[in-house]
């Protein structure tokens, strides 16, 4: 165990959620026991009364997941330092593989609650809350996911050894043979860069398309297309664009964007690629909503908003990453 | 948009009718970001210094062990370490500590060696008979070139050396403790076998082959230890990241309190603020309004107290040299230095605060912020 600021930060931070979520589900549970949006006993009136405290704590675990994914990437780049062969954030992930899993997780984690919210703030703009026992569900079904991902980085943390001086010898000849490497290697360059800006060209009409359609289809595969564009955006970060914000041909690291030295640009790339895969996705999942009337006009207008700031998001990502393409004074043999 | 800027004003409104109640929160709440940040500044500078102090160490120090400890290592390790393939330069380094009785701090006496980066202010480097200072030691002693420096140890081990150079360093331990001698005078004064130094300085030409050369020498010459620089900025990285966190777990319970303070601070409403959710529920505000109108609260209150903490660690900690813990953090008893911690902030210290105290505060405020805007406003008014 490192006892190090970050890990305590973080430590709180998930033993904090995991509570939260775990008490919102148990208020939840008894809102889908017990609800009966036609009933005017006192009970229905102490249920609606709870469904405010539920949404308050999940808007405070989406919150709580985004930032703490931010912390924890940064987390790991300050540790980096303690481990033999570690540059950056990825030869700390490497050092204990759980590492890798938490951070799936906690992408995850980020767009289902975020998904949670939107479904939330649909139901709370209809008059009958048609969606109450589809989100205490869907809460159900977050929670462990909340709870695991809470494990894994506790584990994670706890299992990490630092690789430090011992009162006989250096510690690199104990643990040599489990050296970590500190960068990920590459896609071919050239192939995915076509990859990335054909699905980038094919995503921002189907977006348009669909906000001026009133097709469902077309919904379902912007959300589709948009799913597949969030991996090959991350694909492309590790192949090439990464290496245009280094002005480094080896250095596909997906972390090191984040550091003061190449100005956080890393901050602006993921969160508007972040932004603009979610809302695009989150668009298709609400769709079927559309069947229920008293959400048809919310869900219409709450899709048009959507897609616009999708829209939004994925070109500011397009841009950020063209950039140092376009401007820079590094070039790469392709 | 428009919604939550009225919603705001009304907060801060609403704090400023309760000027007291929120002080007392403000004044707790800023005093424990204030502890926290000067542990998080205050063990960040100090990290950086070590990192300073080692940036421009050899990539490899070779010493001796006896009975476990530190011994002088014979010189004919020398040219077995030279004849491996790799190794560029092998020097023996001549050091040891001295302790000055007059300024009541420990000196560094070292030979001079050829790699040494120091930036001389004015002089030259010593020849045998004369010494150079750091910047620290010079004003310690109020030396001027070619005044004499006096050092003694036993009465055979005294020399009377002319100060010939003042130099500085980059880092402060260094500019502060540092005295360099030439090389018969460090043999004489400290009475050191001829044949022997204090350890050995091994210059690599490639850097990935560090390890692999310190493999070798530890299984050549067994009674040696190795140590390389990364290990040696690992292991004080680690020695600081311990000892913030044991500080910050020391801290814990403190902030438990601050947080229960918090909890019961929110819950404890009182008959007038009852009064006033209950008269904005009957005029037509909504449950999601009054969380709103919390959450507003709590934001306010938990960043103005939290810049102010920062801004009150950063001053105790750069303008005040972090008094309050130095003597925890540190570590080290004399050090002679007066240590100036130079003046950085990183985002990331700023971050893991705001995670240590913000991110709980106002979760410890949803439950009763909640329990106050589920009130019926009818009952509320009756009572």
């Amino acid at each position: 165990m490192i006892l190090h600021p970050g890990i305590l930060a973080l430590f709180i931070g998930e033993g904090l959620v995991i509570a939260m979520s775990l008490y919102a589900s148990l208020l939840g549970v008894e809102v889908l026991r017990r609800w009966d949006i036609n009933s005017s006993s006192e009970e229905q009136l102490r249920l609606e009364r709870r469904t405010y405290l539920i949404s308050t704590l999940m808007m405070y675990v989406m919150f709580y997941e985004v930032l703490s994914l931010f912390l924890y990437i940064y987390t790991l780049d300050s540790i980096h330092v303690i481990f033999v062969g570690a540059m950056c954030a990825t030869g700390t992930l490497n050092a204990n593989d759980i590492g890798w899993y938490a951070l799936y997780i906690k992408i995850i984690v980020f767009f289902l609650s975020s998904s949670w919210i939107a479904i939330n703030y649909l139901d709370n703009s209809a008059e009958d809350y048609p969606l109450v026992r589809a989100k205490y569900k869907l809460l159900l079904l977050i929670t462990p996911f909340i709870v695991f991902c809470g494990f894994l980085l506790v584990k994670y943390f706890l299992g990490l050894k630092p690789d430090i001086i011992t009162s006989c010898c250096g510690s690199l000849f104990s643990d040599e043979s489990k050296k970590v490497s500190g960068s990920l290697a590459g896609l071919p360059i050239k192939a995915m860069m076509v990859t990335f800006y054909a699905s980038a060209t094919l995503l921002l009409p189907l977006i348009v398309l669909s906000i001026t359609l009133r097709n469902s289809f077309l919904k379902y595969l912007t959300a589709v297309n948009s799913f597949a564009f969030f991996f090959i955006s991350m694909l492309s970060i590790i192949s090439f664009i990464s290496i245009y914000f280094y002005e480094l041909p080896m250095h596909h690291c997906p972390f090191d964007i984040l550091q003061d030295t190449y100005g956080y640009v890393g901050y602006p790339l993921y969160s508007t690629l972040f932004t603009g895969v979610f809302f695009s996705l989150i668009s298709g999942i609400v769709e079927p909503l559309k069947k229920i009337q008293s959400l048809t006009k919310t869900v219409e207008r709450a899709q048009k908003m959507w897609l616009a700031i999708s829209a939004i998001g994925i070109i500011a990502f397009v841009t950020i990453s063209t950039w140092p393409i376009i401007f820079s004074s590094f070039k790469v043999d392709m | 948009m428009k919604k939550h800027y009225r919603i705001l004003e009304y907060a801060l409104s609403s704090l400023l009718r309760r000027k007291y109640k929120n002080l007392a929160l403000f004044f707790i709440y800023t005093l424990i970001v204030c502890l926290l940040s000067s542990v998080m500044f205050l063990t960040h500078s100090l990290k950086q210094e070590a990192i300073n102090v080692f940036i421009d160490a050899p990539e490899l120090i070779v010493q001796r062990l006896l009975g476990g400890r530190h011994d002088l290592i014979p010189l004919s390790y020398v040219d077995t370490i030279k004849s491996f393939p790799g190794v560029a330069t092998v020097t023996p380094r001549f050091w040891g500590y001295y302790y000055d009785s007059l300024t009541g701090g420990n000196y560094t006496v070292m030979a001079l060696t050829s790699n040494a980066s120091l930036n001389l202010i004015t002089g030259r480097m010593p020849e045998e008979g004369e010494c150079a200072v750091g910047k620290g030691v010079a004003q310690a002693r109020q030396l001027d070139i070619n005044d004499a420096l006096f050092f003694t140890l036993a009465s055979e081990q005294k020399l009377m050396l002319k100060v010939v150079g003042i130099f500085t360093a980059n880092s402060s331990v260094l500019t502060n403790d540092l005295v360099i001698f030439d090389k018969n005078d460090v043999i004489r004064f400290f009475a050191l076998d001829k044949a022997k130094a204090t350890d050995l300085m091994v210059k690599i030409n490639n850097e990935s082959e560090i390890a692999t050369v310190a493999n070798k020498i530890k299984r050549t010459l067994p009674d040696t230890r190795p140590i390389t620089r990364s290990e040696i900025l690992r292991t004080y990285e680690n020695v600081f990241n311990w000892r913030g966190g044991m500080a910050l777990v020391l801290f814990c319970g403190a902030l438990l309190a601050f947080f229960i303070f918090a909890w019961d601070k929110a819950t404890g409403l009182s008959a007038e603020e009852r009064q006033e959710i209950g008269i904005l529920k009957a005029i037509g505000w909504e449950t999601s309004d009054v969380l709103t109108l919390k959450f507003w609260e709590s934001t306010v209150i938990s960043f103005t107290s939290f810049l102010t903490g920062v801004i009150l660690g950063y001053i105790h900690v750069f303008e005040f040299g972090g008094t309050i813990f130095v003597p925890i953090l540190k570590g080290w008893s004399i050090l002679f230095p007066p240590f100036d911690p130079m003046p950085y902030i990183d985002l990331y210290q700023i971050v893991v605060i705001f995670f240590l105290t913000v991110v709980p505060y106002l979760a410890s405020t949803i439950i009763p912020s909640w329990k106050a805007a589920i009130a019926d406003p009818d009952t509320i008014m009756r009572t």
